[in-house]
């Protein structure tokens, strides 16, 4: 039976709802059982975020136990980072290869570390990184970032291609829905020569 | 039946519509938003508004229901703090006539929160049954269900959700709608009109109606016995009975649908079944409370489940096999902390500049401007309640005396203003106060999601109606000086302020400029740092721009997210932030 424990990491504001949507979505296409949890408010204010999603024959707690997830998108490298250690030690962390700066940072209080690629690989777990932003730039549309990122979750997943495929399709914009696709496929290359 | 992904929210939603549910109310907040979001986008059937405030909107509902309309009333934990008069006063009166639901979303943790409250206190305090979904389904199911219990026991019954069902999805099978009430109205002054000797008869219907809710408890199919291992056995509800399959699979569980009144029978017969038994539940001890009442004491209960923030799998596992709690997942050390701040381009950025520079005392309130209170801007001294910022304010001055006031500010947002503001300033003028009080108007409810308010001038469904001005309120009430700014001009903002503070009376300066984010089509480019002027001084940095850093003591302007405001502009001594063309 298909399953997993999924967490997404990031920055308040960078679309990380929409893409556990379609993580949700495609999971519901093969008849799973899906759940998926997130907070809203105040900590979207430009704060860090952390999203669950899990799928298989039964889910019960919205929540994944830390330690245990088995994969984990990062769509920001500290965010990555600060939730490593709640991925099970032969887990894979996506970590998409963006820098925001903190008000912490930004204001001089604390420094962003520099070694978060080495930082990242010491934590045992398979680490794929994906420039993702450029990927979405280089197909003419940024916006599209999240749908780079999901490809390459995608490759390390055990749903189906149709399935994704599909789920973008109903939830990208129409006139979207074919530079989403092309992203997708990017963003799964990207992955799969990582395996 | 069709099958869809649904937040708890957006399931009570469909529940009301299932339901027959004909008008809907709420005042926004964290977590509870969603739901009349949901009823205004998908059934149009359904009259919604947004209130002004909770109390008003448990109002509305009631008389929908006088009228036989089905209704429901939804907010946050702390919203039914604020509606709690009318709330205690519709547990005399009752709901016979027209089926009625008050959506409690409680968030344990306070994830976008002042408090941590447990509103199954208020089942037990104002004798209504209170009604405790697991998942979505469930929030859907159970949304029917008090609308169903409500008409057949004539009470009002609260549905209570937690952050963790009303923010997450899962998948719901959908029904069919019940055949709505005919709307109908007789008066029955017997019934509605809760004066003295009324309310005593009514004292004792709603003792009588507490047996009875309790007899249907015992078999109702909201409370769900599992019978597995009967070693032992957790009585348990809401979102902890996930956890706990999670973690103990083995477990007989019984999940109380209905958490109050707690069936006695139905409750020892698990005890009778299962060797050991555990309470597993987040926040108060309530479940654990009603039982030792009944002379049942659990092997493992508060004592080792934690009293504090929102349960997970893991704290959940660690209280059962008797570990210490892990309060908080696993972190790296010394990495920088990413809180919450104000948007590049928040129009609130350049008042609390301004505070900051003038090194004022600012009492303030609920909203994304309570952010204006971390560093580097921190200019707010306090933030109790939604409102609270005139009272508190009043209340200084009268201890610490005039010469205090002067550089005293009062800070609300426009939709908190409206929410319980306006009699704070009412009061303020009334008892011959010098208060200076600062609206923040971004034309929106901002922190929940930019919903509309009466100073917008639109309502939740989108339509155009009477647009409160804000001005003419504060002179109405007696202001003594009232000035409009443009919050973007710094010069200007701090010339109000302190015409604001020397002037007699009660003082009212709004600062008007909507939500960077709700006019994103407005934003002009990004502005940039001449390198050869920038001389590193960090000024800009006062600002708390998050589109703002230091590079190689250079500022530098990040140009995604720069919304082109000009704020920082006007603090560089150097004029080294200018227009792109410019450089």
């Amino acid at each position: 039976m298909k399953k997993a424990d999924v967490l997404i990491a990031g920055v308040g504001g960078q679309g990380i709802i929409l893409a556990s949507e379609i993580i949700a979505l495609s999971a519901m296409k093969e008849g799973l059982d899906v759940k998926k949890a997130e907070v809203h408010g105040m900590s979207q204010r430009g704060g860090s975020v952390v999203s669950t999603l899990r799928y298989g024959e039964k889910v019960f707690s919205p929540l994944i136990k830390s330690g245990t997830a088995d994969i984990l998108l990062g769509f920001e490298k500290l965010e990555a980072y600060r939730t490593a250690q709640a991925v099970k030690p032969d887990g894979v962390i996506i970590v998409n290869d963006q820098e925001i700066y903190p008000i912490t940072v930004a204001s001089g209080k604390a420094k962003y570390p520099q070694n978060l690629d080495q930082l990242l690989a010491q934590t045992g777990r398979k680490v794929i990184k994906i420039d993702a932003y450029n990927i979405a730039k280089e197909l003419g549309e940024v916006r599209a970032v999240n749908v780079v990122i999901l490809g390459a979750l995608a490759s390390q997943l055990d749903l189906s291609r149709e399935s994704w495929l599909s789920a973008i399709k109903e939830r990208v914009p129409k006139k979207a829905v074919e530079v989403n696709l092309k992203a997708f496929q990017k963003g799964w290359e990207v992955g799969e020569k990582q395996v | 039946m069709q099958k869809v992904l649904l937040s708890g929210n957006e399931a009570v939603a469909r529940g009301a519509y299932e339901a027959g549910v004909g008008v809907a109310t709420a005042y926004p907040g964290t977590p509870s938003t969603e739901i009349l979001q949901a009823v205004a986008d998908n059934y149009p059937d359904i009259y919604c508004e947004w209130s002004v405030n909770e109390k008003v909107a448990v109002e509305v509902a009631i008389g929908a229901s006088f009228g036989g309309v089905r209704s429901l009333s939804a907010m946050k934990h702390v919203g039914l703090n604020v509606a709690a008069d009318p709330f205690f006063s519709l547990a005399y009166i009752g709901s016979a006539t027209g089926g009625m639901v008050i959506v409690s979303a409680d968030d344990p943790s306070m994830h976008s929160s002042q408090n941590e409250q447990d509103n199954r206190n208020y089942g037990r305090h104002a004798k209504v049954p209170v009604l405790e979904p697991a998942d979505s389904q469930e929030a859907k199911d159970f949304t029917v269900w008090a609308i169903k219990i409500s008409e057949r026991f004539d009470t009002p019954v609260i549905l209570r959700l937690t952050t963790r069902i009303s923010h997450s999805k899962s998948v719901v099978e959908l029904g069919k709608p019940l055949k709505p009430n005919k709307a109908t109205y007789e008066k029955d002054v017997n019934r509605r009109m809760i004066l003295p000797a009324i309310a005593r008869k009514m004292r004792i219907k709603v003792e009588e109606r507490l047996k009875k809710l309790t007899e249907w408890g015992e078999d109702c199919p909201l409370n769900i016995m599992e019978i597995r291992d009967k070693k032992a056995g957790v009585i348990t509800c809401g979102v902890t009975y996930q956890h706990v399959r999670e973690v103990a699979p083995e477990l007989s569980t019984l999940k109380l649908g209905m958490v109050y009144p707690i069936p006695p029978k139905l409750v020892r017969k698990f005890t009778d079944l299962v060797k050991e038994l555990y309470i597993v539940e987040e926040l108060d001890p309530f479940i654990e409370m009603e039982l030792n009442h009944m002379g049942i004491f659990p092997k493992k209960g508060k004592d080792v489940v934690p009293v504090l923030y929102e349960l997970n799998p893991e704290r959940v596992e660690a209280a059962l096999k008797g570990e210490p709690d892990p309060i908080s997942p696993p972190m790296p050390p010394d990495i920088p902390n990413r809180p919450p701040v104000l948007c590049p381009g928040c129009p609130h950025t350049g008042v609390f500049y301004n505070l900051h520079r003038m090194k004022a005392r600012v009492t303030g309130d609920i909203g994304c401007y309570t952010l204006g209170a971390l560093p580097p801007l921190s200019a707010m001294d306090t933030c109790v309640c939604m409102g609270a910022s005139l009272g508190n304010a009043l209340g200084l001055e009268k201890a610490l005396g005039e010469e205090f006031n002067k550089n005293l500010f009062a800070i609300i947002g426009d939709s908190t203003f409206i929410h319980s503001g306006i009699t704070g300033l009412v009061n303020c003028i009334y008892n011959k106060g010098n208060t200076n009080l600062i609206i923040l108007d971004n034309r929106a409810t901002a922190m929940t999601g930019h919903q509309p308010n009466p100073a917008t001038g639109v309502t939740l469904k989108g339509e155009t109606t009477h647009e409160l001005d804000l001005a003419e309120l504060a002179r109405a009430c007696g202001a003594s000086y009232v000035a409009e700014v443009d919050p973007y001009d710094l010069a200007e903002t701090r010339k109000a302020l302190e015409e604001a503070s020397e002037s007699e009376g009660v003082s009212v300066v709004i600062s008007k400029r909507p939500c960077a984010l709700i006019v994103r089509d407005e934003w002009k480019p990004a502005l940039r740092v001449d390198v050869k002027a920038c001389n590193g001084c960090r000024l800009c940095l006062q600002v708390g721009c998050p589109a703002i850093s230091m590079k190689e003591k250079i500022a530098v302007i990040d140009q995604v997210l720069c919304t082109g405001c000009g704020v920082c502009a006007q603090v560089c001594p150097e004029e080294a932030i200018l227009e792109k063309a410019v450089i």
